[in-house]
């Protein structure tokens, strides 16, 4: 087990390497940054010194190796808008992205396990063809559509719900959430049910999927004719073993959610890093788009390396990997 | 003395799009307080749906449509779900073919013995413990108290299916129904198991109804056998009477197709042609395409009739002892 860890770590820095170039030569041969600071007014020579100001006349592997030497040191630069350490600004905006990320997941989970799993359960009825239905009208519809969607609906039309903002919010001492008041909740409802959408619907699926192969399993003929209550057997026996598929799958996509909040964040003025990332493009803040994105490439490494070891807490036959088969 | 199980004209029917299929037909038989009764037939005779009609784990579009089901002479089929719950596992315990497949792969042994154990009782954690390990122990598992916190696939075949058998005889029901549980395991494994669960149904006085292919393996185990073909029984009686000198022409090729051990060089007679589907059964015997023996009077489906004493056969020309087929 901790041989496979180390292993997947090992591979897990390349992936880190790699991207940080991809990232660094990607987002710098891009527009000129110079603009940003001259005014005006300015003539060559202070164009010339803004430019070796910001390190910019080096040639672009100089470059490279100095922005990787900072970033070993945890230094990503200065935002060229706002001044301050482009990851003191995502650390502060991290919180209302994962708050939303975090909700969107357990709405999808609350709401789409039940569901997927009575869908599998009557697979003809008429409750699982609307459940059906429902998923996959969530998975293809756009989510910047339902999101203007539901704000005309829910905040224009019927007045019900707020529309921008996190609304009230407590602070924990290191991070404030919203969904801890009820003003905080108000606001968050909306943009966490639009960004759950296609993860609900994909939990849905799997956990149809999942449930129609294992009610023929002989191990649940077996808990059933052994005279284990039907909760018991859906809701243990069954229901672990089609999570494995759904941990794997919901874990490799929620670095996807993640990403996907910038649209989210966007259209309801959440102000996560999503909203902050569509602000830096708009004024080519190099800086604070390399920060991003490398902290959204570090938050898929975990991630995946995170759902590699919950699933083998899950299968007990990978836990023992390389063991009796 | 009422038998501990008796099935009167059962009749278990699929309603398919193309119309109801009627997989068991006018089924009677009798077990009783520590008899073995071997349940033999071919692949797709409705050996397996004897079983799940028994306790009512038919799936679906299947379910018993006539008949009547009787248990220490009560007659348990209009009992509510609920009622019919309670009957499984307590009374009428089963044990599966496949023994890497009967038992929940993600659930630790002690676990999957917990739920069978509080489904019937209420019982501490220390009780259960005990009761797990003294189950354990009596299907002679070694190291019980080890072989508790491991998962199913860090147990051998032969292993796994003591297990099975252990849970299956946990609240020391009446009637165990055991299908073809030794077929997937080794010769001489299998000949452990049998011994076990003949040991263990013989010393309560557990009903046992052994249900298999493999007309050797319940030539030593069974004290009556009945023989089924296309969802009916055709020949039943005690085994060595009907082993000696078999009525029905499909019996007589069954046993004639049972390699004889140190009998080399004789040539094994197999029975011609193929069961045919329960679709497109012929009208009168369902044997008569494949029979030497069929004439006109075989046009329409023989009744199940008393033959010598104790024995039954479905047949208008049965065989007089010793005469072949
Ligand atoms: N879900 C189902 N839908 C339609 N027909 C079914 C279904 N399940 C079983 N049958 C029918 O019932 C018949 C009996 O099946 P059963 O499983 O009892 O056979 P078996 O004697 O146990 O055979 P095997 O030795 O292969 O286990 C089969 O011929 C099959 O056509
Ligand atoms: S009834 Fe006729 S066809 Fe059927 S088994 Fe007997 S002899 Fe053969
Ligand atoms: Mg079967």
């Amino acid at each position: 087990m901790t041989e496979y860890i180390i292993r997947r770590v090992l591979q897990a820095l390349l992936v880190l390497i790699v991207m940080t170039m991809l990232v660094f030569f990607g987002v710098n041969v891009i527009g000129n940054p110079v603009y940003i600071f001259a005014s005006s007014e300015c003539d060559q020579a202070c164009l010339d010194a803004i430019i070796t100001d910001l390190g910019l006349d080096q040639p672009i592997w100089r470059q490279y190796l100095t922005f990787v030497g900072n970033l070993v040191q945890g230094d990503m630069g200065r935002s060229f808008t706002h001044g301050v350490p482009a990851l003191h600004l995502i650390f502060e905006r991290l919180p209302a992205t994962l708050e939303l990320a975090f909700s969107a997941l357990v709405l999808a989970l609350a709401f789409g396990l039940p569901m997927g799993i009575y869908a599998g359960l009557r697979p003809y009825g008429w409750g699982a063809k609307l459940i059906m239905s429902f998923s996959m009208i969530a998975f293809s519809l756009p989510v910047f559509w339902i999101g203007i969607i539901m704000i005309l609906t829910f905040s224009v039309q019927l007045g019900w719900m707020p529309s921008v903002g996190r609304g009230d919010t407590v602070d924990l001492g290191f991070v404030e959430v919203s969904f801890l008041t009820l003003d905080g909740l108000h606001h968050l409802a909306m943009p966490a049910f639009t960004l759950s959408l296609i993860m609900m619907a994909m939990v849905i699926r799997l956990a149809r999927a999942g449930m129609r192969e294992v009610m023929f399993t002989d191990y649940i003929k077996f808990a059933r004719a052994s005279g284990v209550p039907e909760r018991r057997v859906l809701g243990a026996h069954a229901l672990k073993n089609i999570l494995i598929p759904i941990v794997t799958v919901l874990g490799m996509e929620f670095g996807g959610v993640i990403a996907f909040a910038v649209v989210v964040e966007s259209i309801f003025s959440w102000p996560g890093v999503g909203k902050m990332l569509i602000d830096a493009i708009a004024v080519l803040d190099r800086p604070l788009i390399v920060a991003y994105l490398i902290c959204v490439v570090f938050m898929f490494v975990t991630l995946n390396l995170l759902v590699d070891v919950l699933y083998s807490l899950l299968d007990p036959r990978i836990r023992l990997g390389g063991g009796k088969a | 003395m009422t038998p501990v199980l008796e099935l009167r004209d059962l009749q278990t029917s699929f309603e398919m799009p193309e119309g109801t299929v009627h997989a068991l037909r006018e089924l009677s038989l009798s077990v009783s307080r520590g008899e073995i009764l071997g349940l033999v037939g071919e692949s797709g005779s409705g050996k397996s749906l004897t079983g799940f009609s028994i306790n009512r784990l038919i799936s679906p579009p299947g379910r018993v449509t006539k008949g009547e089901v009787r248990l220490h002479g009560r007659d348990i089929l209009p009992l509510p779900d609920s009622e019919m719950r309670k009957l499984r596992g307590r009374k009428i315990a089963m044990i599966f073919q496949d023994p890497m497949m009967t038992l929940n792969p993600v659930l630790r042994i002690e676990t999957q013995i917990r739920d069978v154990l509080l489904a019937h009782e209420k019982l501490s954690k220390s009780e259960v413990r005990a009761r797990a390990l003294a189950a354990l122990d009596e299907v002679g598992i070694p190291a019980p108290e080890e072989r508790l916190r491991v998962y199913p696939h860090q147990l051998s075949g032969g292993m796994r299916q003591r297990v099975a058998i252990a849970i299956a005889l946990l609240h020391k029901p009446d009637l165990v129904i055991a299908d073809e549980p030794t077929t997937a395991l080794d010769v001489t494994i299998q000949g452990q198991i049998l011994a076990l669960v003949q040991r263990l149904c013989r010393d309560r006085g557990t009903a046992l109804i052994w249900i298999s292919h493999d007309l050797a393996v319940v030539a030593g185990l069974a004290d009556r056998i009945a023989v089924m073909y296309a969802g009916r029984i055709v020949e039943e009686g005690p085994i060595d009477d009907i082993l000696d000198a078999p009525a029905h022409p499909y019996t007589r090729g069954l046993i004639d197709s049972v390699p004889v051990p140190g009998q080399r060089g004789g040539r094994l007679r197999q029975i011609p042609g193929r069961m045919p589907a329960l679709t497109d059964l012929p009208t009168g015997c369902a044997f008569a395409p494949r029979c030497a023996r069929a004439t006109e009077n075989c046009a329409e489906v023989p009744q199940l009739m008393p033959f010598g004493e104790d024995r039954k056969v479905r047949c208008v020309h049965p065989l007089a002892a010793g005469e072949a087929a």
